[in-house]
Parts: C-alpha cells; sequence; structure tokens
C-alpha cells in the first residue's frame, strides 16, 4: 500500500482572541494519497483554509501530528519549513499574489531562486512552466498587462515551476469569471492528470469542487460529510 | 537573488512619489552635514592650510597671535644668523619679519565695516609661502607705498582693484598686484612693504617672523637655539600648528552647531524613512506573506526590505553630494576671533567629506528601514496571506 503524502492525526487547532479560545479544527484526521486531487469545502471560517496553511507549515496545530511530504510538518522550525516548502509545496493563491513589479517570467521564477539551478536552466524551467499553461507568449508582461484568468495561469505556473509534490489552491476561481475559472480548472485537472500532482484545492464553489476525484465538506471545523 | 535586488528597486520606482519625498528629506539632511563638513574644511584651508609644513613662526613669549606679539630688530638679526634656515637663490636666509596690524575698511556697497589684516613683509614672502601668487599685476616695490591685496579683499572691500588708492597709517598706499592664495587666509590679507608699514605706523618692532626649516627635522635644533639664548625670548610654532590652534575655536564652535543641527533633523528624517518603508511593508504584507511561503527566509525578507532602503539612502546620498558640489561655488566670510579681521573662505568639498556625507545618509536610511524590515521579516505568514492589499 503507498504511504499517503498528506496526513492529519487527529489534529486540533484553535485561535485565541485574548482569553477566548475559537477552535477551527476538531480532532481532525485526513489521509490522502499520492496523485490525489481532493477538494475541500465548506462555509467560510470553517477551517478549510487553515488545513492548507497547516499542511505547508504556515500555522501550527493545537494538538495532533501532520506529516506531509515525508516530513512531520508540525515538528519542524521555521527555517527547515522554509526550506522544504521550496522543495515541496506548490500555492495557487485565490488573488494569485503576482508581485506587479515582476514579469510573469520573474514572478515564475521566484520558488527556483531557492533552488541550485543555473540562471540558464531557470530560464528553461521558467519557459517550460508558462508553455504549459498556455502563456508562453506572455514571458515579458507584468500582471497589470494580464487578464485575471491569465494572472492565475501565471500564478499556476509559479506554484509548478519547482516540480513540487503537493499543489495547495486556496480558492483558485474565487476571483474569476466563469469561463476563466473554467479554463483553470481545466489546467489543474490536467496537471493532476499529466503529471500525476497531488492537489489539495479549497473552494466554496461546488462547480469547481466537482473537478476533483473527491470532496470534503467541512463544518464548523469537522468533516461534515465526503 | 540579483531577482530580489531587482524586485526591491523596482519598487522604489513603482512608489516614486513616496520615495521622492523621503529622498527629498533623506537629502536635505545630508546636505546639512555636508555643509557642515564643508564649513570645517573651508576654515581649514583657510586657517590650518595657511601655514607651510617647513615653516616656523616665530612669537614674543606669552603671545598667541601676531598682532598681540612683538620682536624687536636685533632680536630678528640674531635669528636669521642661525644655522638650519634655508636660504633663497641669492644666499640670503628665508626668514622674514613681518609687521601685522589691522585696518577698517567699508564692504563694497555698503557703510559695514570690517577689519582687514595688512602684512608688511618682504618680497621673499612669495617664496616662503609659494601658495601665494599673484593673478594680477605685479609684486610691490621694495620702499615704496605700494600693496598687493588678496583675491578676497579685491572681491569683497576694493571692487576697483589694480590702481585704486588705499588709506593705511595716514598714508596713501596704491593697489598694484592682485594674489590668490589657494583658498587660505592669504587671500583675507593686504600685503606690503615692512619697512613703509613700520615706518606709516611709527612702529619700531616687528609682529612676528617666519622662516624656512632647511629641513623639517631641524625643528628642534632651531627651538633648542632660540631657547637657549636668552637675548631672544621667543616662542617657536610650526607655521601650520599655529593657524590651527587659530582655528580651534571657531572650527569646533562651528561643528558643535553643525552637528547639533544635523543630529535633530536626523531624527527627524529618520522618522520620516520609518514612515515609508512601513508604509511599503503594509501595502506589499500579502506580498511578503506570499515570499515567505514559497520558502523565501526571514532573513531574505529583511535583505531586500534593507536593500530597498538603502537605494532611497544612496539616491539621498548622490542628492546632497550633487548640492554640496554647487555650495563650493559660495564664499562666507567671518570674524576671526584671534584676529579679529574679515575672513573670508569657501565651503569646501573633499573625497573624505563626500563619503561621510554618503555613509550618514545610508545610515539613517539603514535605522529607518530596520524597523519595518524586522517587522515584515516576522510577520506570521498565514496572517500575512489574508492581509489586505498586494
Amino acid at each position: 500500500m503507498t504511504a499517503p503524502v498528506v496526513e492529519f492525526q487527529r489534529v486540533s487547532k484553535s485561535y485565541f482572541r485574548g482569553e477566548q479560545e475559537i477552535p477551527v479544527l476538531k480532532d481532525f484526521s485526513l489521509s490522502v494519497p499520492p496523485g490525489r486531487f481532493l477538494a475541500i469545502m465548506g462555509p467560510s471560517g470553517s477551517g478549510k483554509t487553515t488545513i492548507l496553511n497547516l499542511v505547508a507549515g504556515l500555522d501550527r496545530p493545537t494538538q495532533g501530528t501532520i506529516r506531509a511530504a515525508g516530513l512531520t510538518v508540525s515538528q519542524q522550525g521555521e527555517s527547515d519549513l522554509a526550506r522544504w516548502r521550496a522543495r515541496h509545496i506548490g500555492f495557487v493563491f485565490q488573488f494569485y499574489n503576482l508581485i506587479p513589479v515582476l514579469t510573469a517570467a520573474e514572478n515564475v521564477e521566484l520558488p527556483l531562486l531557492l533552488s541550485t539551478l543555473t540562471r540558464q536552466e531557470r530560464a528553461t524551467h521558467v519557459r517550460a512552466a508558462l508553455g504549459l499553461v498556455g502563456l508562453k507568449d506572455r514571458i515579458d508582461h507584468y500582471p497589470r498587462q494580464l487578464s485575471g484568468g491569465q494572472e492565475q495561469r501565471v500564478g499556476i505556473a509559479r506554484a509548478i515551476v519547482s516540480d513540487p509534490t503537493i499543489l495547495l489552491a486556496d480558492e483558485p476561481t474565487g476571483n474569476l469569471d466563469r469561463s476563466a475559472a473554467e479554463a483553470v480548472m481545466a489546467l489543474l485537472t490536467k496537471l493532476h492528470r499529466e503529471l500525476n500532482k497531488t492537489i489539495l484545492m479549497v473552494t466554496h464553489d461546488p462547480r469547481t469542487a466537482d473537478y476533483a476525484q473527491e470532496t470534503l465538506h467541512f463544518d464548523k471545523g469537522t468533516v461534515a460529510s465526503s | 537573488m540579483k531577482l530580489l535586488l531587482a524586485y526591491s528597486l523596482r519598487n522604489v520606482w513603482v512608489r516614486s512619489s513616496t520615495a521622492a519625498l523621503t529622498i527629498a528629506g533623506l537629502a536635505l539632511v545630508s546636505l546639512i552635514l555636508l555643509a557642515v563638513l564643508m564649513l570645517g574644511n573651508g576654515l581649514n584651508r583657510a586657517l590650518i592650510e595657511s601655514g607651510s609644513p617647513d615653516n616656523v613662526l616665530l612669537l614674543r613669549k606669552g603671545a598667541t597671535t601676531e598682532i598681540a606679539s612683538g620682536i624687536y630688530r636685533d632680536q630678528a638679526h640674531i635669528v636669521r644668523t642661525l644655522a638650519d634656515i634655508a636660504q633663497t637663490s641669492g644666499g640670503e636666509p628665508l626668514a622674514i619679519p613681518e609687521l601685522v596690524v589691522l585696518i577698517s575698511l567699508a564692504k563694497n556697497g555698503t557703510d559695514t565695516l570690517a577689519n582687514v589684516v595688512v602684512r608688511g613683509t618682504r618680497p621673499d614672502a612669495f617664496i616662503l609661502r609659494p601658495q601665494v601668487r599673484l593673478s594680477q599685476g605685479r609684486p610691490w616695490q621694495p620702499g615704496t607705498t605700494e600693496i598687493v591685496i588678496g583675491a578676497q579683499i579685491a572681491t569683497r572691500f576694493l571692487r576697483d582693484g589694480i590702481g585704486s588708492h588705499l588709506r593705511i597709517g595716514k598714508r596713501e598706499w596704491l593697489v598694484v598686484g592682485i594674489a590668490e592664495a589657494q583658498g587660505t587666509a592669504f587671500e583675507s590679507e593686504i600685503w606690503g612693504d615692512v619697512d613703509q608699514l613700520m615706518s606709516a605706523y611709527g612702529r619700531d618692532s616687528y609682529s612676528s617672523l617666519t622662516l624656512r626649516l632647511s629641513s623639517s627635522s631641524a625643528f628642534q635644533s632651531i627651538d633648542d637655539a632660540i631657547a637657549a639664548d636668552t637675548r631672544l625670548l621667543l616662542q617657536v610654532k610650526r607655521e601650520r600648528d599655529y593657524y590651527r590652534d587659530k582655528s580651534m575655536t571657531m572650527a569646533t564652535f562651528i561643528r558643535l552647531l553643525g552637528f547639533t543641527f544635523t543630529f535633530i533633523f536626523a531624527v527627524g528624517a529618520v522618522l520620516g524613512g520609518t514612515m515609508t518603508m512601513y508604509g511599503a511593508v503594509a501595502s506589499r504584507t500579502r506580498e511578503i506573506g506570499m515570499l515567505r511561503a514559497l520558502g523565501f527566509q526571514p532573513h531574505q525578507i529583511l535583505s531586500a526590505l534593507l536593500f530597498e532602503s538603502l537605494t532611497l539612502g544612496a539616491l539621498a546620498g548622490l542628492l546632497a553630494i550633487g548640492g554640496g558640489t554647487a555650495l563650493q561655488f559660495v564664499t562666507l566670510s567671518t570674524m576671526n576671533f584671534s584676529t579679529f579681521s574679515e575672513l573670508a573662505f569657501r565651503l569646501t568639498l573633499t573625497p573624505a567629506s563626500a563619503l561621510s556625507t554618503m555613509g550618514f545618509a545610508l545610515g539613517i536610511s539603514m535605522i529607518g528601514g530596520i524597523p519595518p524590515a524586522i517587522r515584515a521579516a516576522r510577520l506570521s505568514v498565514a496572517a500575512a496571506l489574508r492581509a489586505p492589499g498586494r
């Protein structure tokens, strides 16, 4: 049996506002095998983005253990986590989070700055990633010169350029119109099918979730249904 | 990390209006510092550099200035016979007794009177002080009431220049030449024949005697010889030390005042720079969160933001040095408190003061940039990614 690429074991997470404890995840367990495309749905504040943050080590659980891409994420220090993220995690954000003063190619190149690749190798990877998302002709464009859909495709190229083990997508279509959203989801599906990427995607849109192999419905910190 | 540096530089460019205001503020403060340094340099050049390293000045024991000193003719003769004095091409000892007096002159176009130094000397003074050169006219003829005026005197007091007359010590003196002295105090003096000046003022003693050592190491033997001769009762100083002592009070006062103002303005500039960088960090919180999420370490974020801050400082420093270059054309005058005479000097930009100004601009921009950069590096990544804005 293949080892899970993401595993939550009885994870709880609470935030504190002063003395008041606000539970977000309650005794949550999850096992995601490699190559799975999982959608996590739920209303705002249900804790779905927290799951992505915990997988990437951007947040720490109050209780429980999290393993991802061979690392016990919940027990690592900041520096080790940053290095591990650079190698194993790709992010796709709702608001793209492209740096406006950098071109599409430069934005995509950012994760590769943390690798040992030469400048020329980085350029090759960047061209390949932008080619994969269909934006080879937009290499020197700045984000302001791109449509929302194109910006998100640059965001996806940035997420896959370092060939990460896990792709984390937080509302990847949340800021797009229907046709752009469909194009982005078609692209993520293609990455999943052709490159066998493990994708964890948070969304509140059932049509977006339909692209995934499996959907977890989340409410008040626990799985409501799957 | 070239891309991260490009990121910082382009961010400065994108925020050009706020960046320009910050740069202007930093540049103004840096220019104030540079002006203070240039004032000090100008004073140094006017006073300390008036002295030549191999020249020695003799004054009466206890006198602190040439004005308050007196050397009798026979004392001057004894000194001129000492060994270790350089000689002119004619074989004469290069040791010149001089009389220094003050006269009041009205500045051009005003009724404001200022004291001006008149130095009775000998034509060999041009050999003794090679930095003094005639820029116009000719030297005075010994035994006549002709004078050569310094370039600053010509500019500020005697606009008519050569051919004009001046009343000194109940006699009319004819201006026959104008001298430049590389910005030293001699440009603010009037030179003429020492014997004529003594006669005009009814003096029978000189004020001082300046001699050139045969070698720089001969100072001690001259000092010992004069100390051993009970007829002389003179003190011996290197000319440069004499002028340094004279400039000390004024230079210290100007520097203290200038540095105090600079410090106060610098605090304001640091706060301005800090606010600008805090603004830059606040508007890019999500961007910084994204970089951290990608795997960039806090110290890399800190370096990028500090580089951005230092870029503002470097541009401000360059602007200030540009301003300082323009200030070099400004000539100021002040009272020389040791002679109570007018002293004109130019603000002087040196490589050291330019470097200090650049260091200062970089320093205050760095101090201003550190708190926001630390804040950015310490941001919670998850919280930063939820922040509004970029």
